[in-house]
């Protein structure tokens, strides 16, 4: 493992930019939930519109595939996280490796879950927008999902030995963080329509 | 390698070395520089740009509505198609508007005046290097660059730029076929405000995590200057509040492109159903709204931190009130996301609801009377030097008075139903936010202009701007107070359309006349401001005798901002005119230890030690007093 001297994380200076750093990705967390909270807001508001409007249907069981499988990835990007502190760099690509398959997974889980959406009659293109809001809610966070996956295969084709082992975990922590705030947003989102359906 | 054991200076350098290599070529010292003091001037200049042409699109529409039945043939050699026979058509009168409100509460007095000042002063008056994430805010600039390139860019398309208003209200932004500006002008217009958003959220998570963690040694929190806390809070609503507005577009955007129903509901155009059913346009007005009032706010805060700057210094007194103005903008901020609801009273909002929304924008006068009462304050009695920056500064408090006052009236939701969407409301916030934000850019580039530049603006054509200005604002929008309690509706096109309007023509052809005199005055301003970058007086290094830690830096403006070790803080940075010190300023690095002829027993902050040292040196002077009678 490389421990140049440059690149120690002990180093005052750097230690506050990391600080900064990290900071700023909890910053990002904040900003990109509002899109959410601004959505269910939304939602609600549009739903107390007539009782016409509201989700009107089952979710569908994808939705529950879903929700398993984006938990696990994230237990395995938590493990991903503890291989890298005990410098198992093999173990944490395996790990890495696995989160992004689950992260596709639960991509074509939700595009399963639209299409039982469409075979139900609960189209994007609707006049309950209630019903579109799923498609909202869902499309954002799959955004969401794609810009982690990226963070993901960073980290896997992070060249380790080019930096010091303090380093390479806390830039694993960071991606770490994000990939767990995208898990716990599905639940947000997931608990927020079943709530209302 | 000594990086381990280096001070944090020789580490920057190190780092700085090591990107740039040694020779700063054209590009990245100019174009995509890091040093966040030339993307402060990036954010300036292209704001300044942006201005003028919203100014030059206000006297297009200015000039329709003081000669409706006029023909100006030089307006269709450059305007073309949009205004036949020399006439300003309806459809582009709506367009003008709409870009001028869009460029100049986004482009200018978001973007150019937080941009530029957070920019400039946050890593200068806390003691940092540069921001938390120097490329990031690269980044920033360049999309908000360009931002203001796709948005001027719909003045060149077919169907010609938005016209729904800057508040983008659908459906008649939400149908391609309402207008011709609905089409790609709205499409434009979508896509720039994207591009902008991602730019300020790039930005203010900057902002924030630079104040918060990258503070110099000594500077707490309750050191800062008001201009960082007001920055601070400006970031911070931008924050929670633009990532609204991406949702309200992206929704507006599924509904203009892909047939969905979010807004739209029963909608005939030109005698055609069309199939959207069960939306809400009220919807998209909450979620605007839920952005757009926070928004106003993003436009003054930073006003009121330059402006509580400017007038400390230039009355050579401590800000009156320090914690009162903190908690005050503190108070804004918080309210600012509970008011929404009073753009919407007259959206048959429930009267309960409205008179919740009412109280909570009553209340946001308190703290904004805190904030003027300790401007006043601040100012009186006070060394008053009339430097530029400080007319500036006092114009912006009489604005914000006299557009506040009015505040009061359209806050109330039985007068707002009276004068909603009337030249009243034009009047109220053309004022409050608008001159008010305005001359709090203006005075805050007089007054760090030799901070950015080196050089000093000159301070003749600086009165010339500042009177010209400031009569030909209240003459273009007093007026318009009585136009609006008259009844007479903001964005109509043509005044002799209608009977009742006919007679405030003439009062139209006054307001003209102040705005283009107005206008003219702006160009003292930019010859003033480019002229000097070149050709000014040399500046020295604090030429206001300021206290805050941007004047202990070498004039030549080096990258990475001190030469050796970064400054430490020993006091708030306020002490102007300390009685019992031999000079009316003494700058945040002075320690205690140099002034004690000034100190006064809170200074120590209940610090025994201290308290006792100075007691022991207070007998000694009057030994020595004693003595020398």
């Amino acid at each position: 493992m490389n421990t140049h001297p440059e690149n120690n994380i002990e180093d005052p200076a750097r230690a506050s930019a990391f600080k900064a750093k990290r900071f700023a990705l909890w910053l990002f967390i904040i900003a990109s939930f509002m899109i959410f909270a601004s959505l269910s807001s939304g939602f609600i508001v549009y739903t107390a519109g007539g009782i016409d409007k509201g989700i009107k249907i089952i979710l569908p069981k994808a939705f529950i595939t879903s929700t398993v499988v984006i938990i696990a990835s994230s237990i395995t990007v938590h493990m991903a996280l503890l291989a890298t502190r005990k410098g198992e760099s093999m173990k944490r690509k395996i790990l890495l490796a696995l989160s992004v398959l689950l992260g596709l997974g639960f991509f074509a889980s939700q595009f399963h879950a639209w299409q039982v959406l469409v075979e139900q009659g609960a189209f994007f293109i609707n006049n309950n927008a209630s019903q579109s809001f799923i498609y909202v809610f869902t499309g954002f966070h799959l955004v969401h999902i794609f810009a982690g996956i990226i963070v993901l295969l960073f980290a896997f084709f992070r060249p380790l030995n080019k930096y010091s082992l303090s380093q390479n975990v806390y830039n694993m922590e960071l991606s770490a963080m994000f990939w767990h705030f995208l898990d716990i947003l599905w639940i947000y989102i997931y608990v927020f329509l079943l709530l209302n359906q | 390698m000594a990086t381990t054991t280096t001070l944090p200076a020789a580490d920057y350098n190190h780092n700085d070395h090591h990107d740039h290599g040694h020779k700063e070529t054209f590009i990245t010292k100019y174009v995509f520089t890091q040093d966040h003091k030339m993307i402060a001037k990036q954010f300036l200049i292209t704001g300044i740009i942006m201005a003028f042409i919203a100014l030059f699109l206000s006297i297009l529409f200015r000039l329709q509505l003081a000669w409706p039945e006029k023909d100006f043939p030089i307006l269709e050699v450059f305007l073309g198609k949009w205004a036949e026979g020399g006439r300003i058509k309806p459809e582009f009168f709506l367009a003008l508007v709409t870009i001028h409100g869009t460029i100049m509460v986004f482009f200018v007095l978001t973007a150019g005046l937080s941009g530029t000042f957070s920019n400039l002063l946050i890593p200068l008056q806390i003691g940092a290097r540069d921001m938390a994430a120097p490329f990031m805010n690269m980044l920033s600039y360049w999309f908000f660059f360009v931002a203001c390139v796709v948005m001027l860019a719909s003045f060149f398309v077919e169907s010609g730029p938005a016209s729904a208003g800057w508040t983008i209200y659908p459906p008649l932004s939400a149908l391609p076929t309402a207008i011709s500006g609905s089409g790609t002008g709205m499409t434009l217009w979508l896509i720039s405000i994207g591009i902008f958003i991602a730019s300020q959220v790039m930005g203010g998570i900057n902002y924030i995590s630079t104040i918060l963690n990258m503070r110099t040694k000594g500077m707490s929190l309750w050191r800062m200057p008001l201009t960082i806390w007001a920055l601070l809070f400006t970031a911070i609503l931008g924050l929670l509040s633009f990532p609204v507005l991406v949702s309200a577009v992206v929704l507006l955007f599924f509904d203009r492109s892909m047939g969905t129903s979010f807004y739209l509901s029963d909608i005939i155009v030109q005698g055609q159903i069309l199939a959207h059913e069960g939306g809400s346009p009220i919807l998209f007005e909450h979620l605007f709204w839920f952005l757009g009032h926070p928004e106003v706010y993003i436009v003054i805060l930073p006003s009121f931190g330059i402006v509580s700057e400017v007038i400390s210094i230039n009355s050579r007194k401590p800000i009156f009130g320090y914690h009162a103005m903190v908690y005050s903008l503190l108070g804004i901020s918080v309210l600012s996301f509970l008011v929404w609801g009073h753009h919407m009273f007259v959206t048959g909002m429930s009267p309960f609801l409205g008179g919740v929304f009412m109280i909570t924008t009553l209340i946001i006068a308190v703290p904004s009377a805190v904030k003027v009462f300790n401007y006043i304050a601040t100012i009186w009695r006070g060394n008053i030097r009339f430097t530029p920056a400080m007319v500036f500064s006092i114009g912006m408090v009489s604005f914000f008075i006299s557009g506040g006052i009015t505040g009061l009236f359209v806050g109330n939701a039985a007068i707002d139903i009276q004068v909603h969407d009337t030249y009243f409301i034009v009047a109220h916030f053309h004022l409050v936010m608008g001159s008010a934000a305005i001359f709090g850019m203006l005075a805050g580039v007089y007054h760090w202009y030799p901070k950015m530049f080196g050089r000093m603006m000159n301070n003749r054509l600086g009165y010339l701007h500042f009177w010209i200005t400031f009569v030909g604002a209240y003459f273009v929008f007093i007026p318009m107070h009585f136009m609006g309690i008259d009844g007479v509706p903001r964005r109509y096109y043509a005044f002799t359309s209608f009977e009742f309007m006919e007679k405030w023509l003439s009062v139209n052809v006054f307001i003209t006349w102040s705005a283009i005199i107005a206008g003219l005055a702006q160009v003292a301003f930019a010859w003033n401001f480019f002229h000097s970058m070149k050709h000014g007086k040399l500046a020295t290094q604090n030429p206001w005798g300021a206290n805050t830690l941007e004047w202990t830096t070498p004039i030549e403006r080096i990258h990475g901002n001190w030469p050796g070790e970064l400054p430490t803080v020993h006091r708030w940075p306020y002490d102007y005119s300390k009685p019992g010190h031999s000079e009316d300023f003494i700058p945040q690095t002075v320690p205690y230890s140099e002034t004690m002829s000034s100190n006064l027993p809170h200074d120590f902050e209940g610090n025994p030690e201290a308290e006792k040292i100075q007691r022991e040196w207070e007998a000694q002077q009057l030994v020595v007093d004693e003595e020398s009678k």
